[in-house]
């Protein structure tokens, strides 16, 4: 798992599969950093995701809960058309943004 | 004759092991010469179901659960079977943004994505003994094979 810190803002980049067994781990290593370096804005990269199930839905809702008390925000990027229907489906996207980028 | 086949596999509730029933179950169904989005839905499906058993079903104690595949003609049964500590209320388990464990950043969103990617979705469960699910899903609905069309 990668991770970037820029500020108050930490990116977290995505593995291939998120499951139950990959979202512990983001849980437990982002939650140290949103602590440590004061996140306030919270970026999921799906970039290299082509799987997720409602534990990658747990692990933003939990995010959201975690920087939401101090006015953060969380987001999503470079979302594939599954994950984009698996978010839109859960509803997670009242809570998060999803940034189109621009087609090149 | 009707064209059957079947598959069993067992393994430990490792969450490890999520990965690899859905590419066991994945790897079955291509038989059926499924889509990539068929694939996509029952390999969510499977993932939520064997999750169920490893977090709720088992506590995160290791033991065997079961995933059982059947294709009947091109309707795809996959079960998963564990002997856990079963559901009490099932109607409440299976309600969208239920969970028990929303300590363990569990979204409750598993079983109603079970429903809305396969066909059918039946939960049969006993307090103490274990939780049943069968699934079921027409692979190919209304989808004409282009090789029966004369060119």
């Amino acid at each position: 798992m990668k991770f970037q810190v820029q500020e108050n803002c930490l990116t977290i980049f995505l593995p291939r599969e998120v499951d139950h067994h990959h979202a512990e781990q983001i849980r437990k290593d982002a939650d140290v950093l949103i602590e440590r370096s004061h996140i306030r804005y919270v970026i999921f990269d799906f970039k290299e995701t082509e799987f997720m199930d409602s534990s990658g839905i747990g692990a933003v809702m939990g995010r959201y809960r975690l920087i939401h008390l101090i006015g953060g925000e969380v987001w999503g990027v470079h979302a594939n058309a599954r994950i984009k229907k698996i978010l839109t489906m859960s509803g997670v996207t009242k809570i998060m943004q999803i940034y189109e980028e621009d087609q090149k | 004759m009707r064209n059957t086949n079947e598959m069993e596999v067992t393994f430990d509730s490792y969450s490890a092991n999520e990965r690899f029933a859905r590419v066991a179950v994945a790897a079955f169904m291509t038989q059926l010469n499924p889509t990539v989005e068929e694939v996509a839905d029952v390999k969510t499906a499977v993932s939520e179901a064997v999750t169920n058993s490893i977090i709720h079903g088992y506590e995160q104690e290791v033991h065997k659960i079961s995933v059982n595949c059947q294709i009947t003609e091109n309707v795809f049964i996959v079960t998963v079977k564990d002997t856990g500590k079963g559901i009490e209320d099932i109607e409440q388990a299976m309600l969208p943004m239920y969970t028990t464990k929303p300590e363990l950043d569990r979204s409750g969103m598993g079983f109603a994505f079970m429903e809305a990617f396969m066909d059918k979705v039946e939960v049969k469960s006993a307090v103490g003994e274990g939780t049943t699910v069968r699934m079921e899903k027409t692979i190919g609905k209304g989808r004409s094979l282009w090789t029966t069309q004369s060119l």
